[in-house]
């Protein structure tokens, strides 16, 4: 397999402006639009959109690149882009033979839209992606749809939402589909604001959000499957990429540390060394099982089939449990190994903002919630026992 | 048998509609199935038809009606199926 570098050629530029605004980012809990607009003229948008249709048919391997770099520089920056590109991963897979889909994937791919996310629900839904309380209502060859889409990220910024409700005002709350929504046929009526512990950036305000628009943008698939197919596999792969970023740069601040550290005592082993050692072991797990997770994808989406089975969705949610859970161990880790400096918000080895947009892994989509999911699986579900495949 | 797989999606189904309305081949995540709940019916008719789905079984597919659930427990058990 050829690998495209020339991708991650093309977001040095924007990961370099990400790296110089992501403290004013963070303090001011506002949207990197600097570092978003440098990713467009770098035409790094519609990337994963097929070529003949004004995109560049990129995979996930060099998608998940693109975010780890971001991920080291502006933790925001990588989390919007990521969840652009997650987004474009439902278009791709499922909007392939719809007519309305495809000619707003040439859209995506030519003005290098935005595109956004309202899964989540309040009125007790939260993160349990599989259930609606809103429906779909249609009228004739229209649509209405009003939801409580307690988190959007980047809701104000974004040209499309992709959006989930339950089929019809009279279906079960896990009857679901996915409709796209322009920016020109919803309105948001803010709710909460995001002030957060971390990924600040993101802008993940609460809206209500009022929509009306042609039946024909509605997916065909149930919801159901979009999730297994495309959105579960790409939104736990390219949040374990960039979330790696962040690991590896809290990783190197630790090393320099301790290299500077070194050079004033030669001959003595700095304290913080093994701590090093044990951060960068951790780095390397969160790396193989990424790679190793990306690998799995894409034999999965060759065998087609396999997209659908219980031993894939149960390697994914580990993938998202695992690299979640070594971020917050490994930022920990390197704050133990730069101490005070690392603590200091204005030093080359501060973490704070490391450790803060961290925390959110663990709870986006609670870990605890996917255990239930898995755990539930595991009842029927038996382990592979190979090694190999 | 389409019979005890009605029986046993009435208990674990936990589906908003009663089992039956619902035709042999109606979808029955559109009926209201979940993942949890589709768990929940294949640890029920393991039980009952003393078998195991085999690891190719474990997708949305297998439970996607009651034909499928019956097609696949005349696979795995033909013998049972028929009684
Ligand atoms: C940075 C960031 C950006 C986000 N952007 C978006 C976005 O653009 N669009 C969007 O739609 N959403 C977004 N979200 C929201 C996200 O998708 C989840 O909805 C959110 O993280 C809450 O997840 P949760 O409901 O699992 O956890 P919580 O709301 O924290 O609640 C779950 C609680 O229930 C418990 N629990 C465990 N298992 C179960 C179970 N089986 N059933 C019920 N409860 C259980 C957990 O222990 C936990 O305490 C974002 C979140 C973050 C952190």
């Amino acid at each position: 397999m050829t690998r495209n570098t020339s991708l991650l050629d093309r977001a040095a530029e924007a990961a370099s402006v990400a790296s110089r605004y992501c403290d004013e980012v963070d303090r001011d809990s506002r949207f990197p639009t600097e570092s978003m607009q440098a990713l467009k003229d770098a035409r790094l948008m519609g990337i994963m959109i097929p070529r003949e249709l004004g995109g560049e048919s990129a995979n996930l391997r060099d998608i998940a690149d693109v975010c780890a770099l971001l991920g080291q520089n502006c933790s925001s920056t990588a989390m919007v882009y990521a969840m652009h590109q997650i987004k474009a991963s439902s278009l791709v897979s499922h909007g392939a033979d719809d007519a309305w889909h495809r000619a707003f994937m040439a859209c995506v791919a030519s003005e290098q839209l935005l595109l956004g996310s309202a899964t989540t629900e309040g009125g007790g839904i939260g993160g349990d992606l599989g259930v609606s309380n809103c429906a779909i209502e249609r009228d004739g060859e229209e649509f209405n749809l009003r939801k409580d889409a307690s988190v959007i990220s980047y809701g104000k910024q974004c040209d499309a939402i992709l959006v989930t409700a339950r089929r019809a005002p009279d279906a079960p709350p896990s009857d679901q589909v996915m409709a796209t929504v322009l920016k020109s046929q919803y309105t948001l009526e803010q709710t909460s604001t995001w002030n957060t512990l971390g990924m600040r950036g993101t802008c993940s305000d609460g809206f209500i959000l009022n929509a009306r628009a042609p039946v024909e943008q509605i997916f065909p698939q149930p919801f159901a499957e979009i999730a297994a197919r495309s959105m579960l596999a790409t939104a736990h792969l390219l949040w374990g990429a960039l979330w790696y970023g962040i690991a590896a740069n809290a990783v190197a601040r630790a090393q320099a540390y301790v290299r500077a550290d070194a050079r004033k005592k030669p001959g003595v082993t700095p304290i913080g060394a093994v701590r090093v050692a044990e951060a960068a072991n951790m780095l390397q797990l969160m790396r193989s099982s990424i790679n190793a997770g990306i690998d799995k994808f894409e034999r999965a989406q060759r065998a087609n089939e396999e997209l659908n089975s219980m031993s894939f969705a149960i390697d994914m949610c580990n993938l998202k449990i695992g690299t979640s859970r070594l971020l917050t161990d490994i930022v920990n880790q390197s704050m133990m190994v730069c101490g005070i400096y690392g603590y200091k918000n204005d030093t080359p080895f501060s973490l704070g903002r490391h450790m803060r947009d961290a925390m959110s892994a663990p709870l986006m989509i609670n870990n605890d919630r996917i255990f239930g999911n898995t755990s539930n699986m595991l009842l029927v579900h038996r382990l592979d026992q190979r090694l190999v495949g | 048998m389409n019979g005890t797989i009605r029986n046993l999606l009435e208990q674990h189904g936990r589906l908003p509609v009663t089992v039956s309305s619902l035709a042999d081949d109606q979808d029955l995540y559109a009926a209201g199935l979940t993942s949890f709940a589709a768990v929940q019916l294949m640890l029920g008719l393991e039980e009952a038809f003393d078998v195991e789905f085999p690891e190719r079984m474990l997708n949305r597919k297998s439970f996607a009606s009651i034909n499928a659930i019956a097609a696949c427990l005349s696979e795995i058990a033909p013998q049972k199926a028929v009684a």
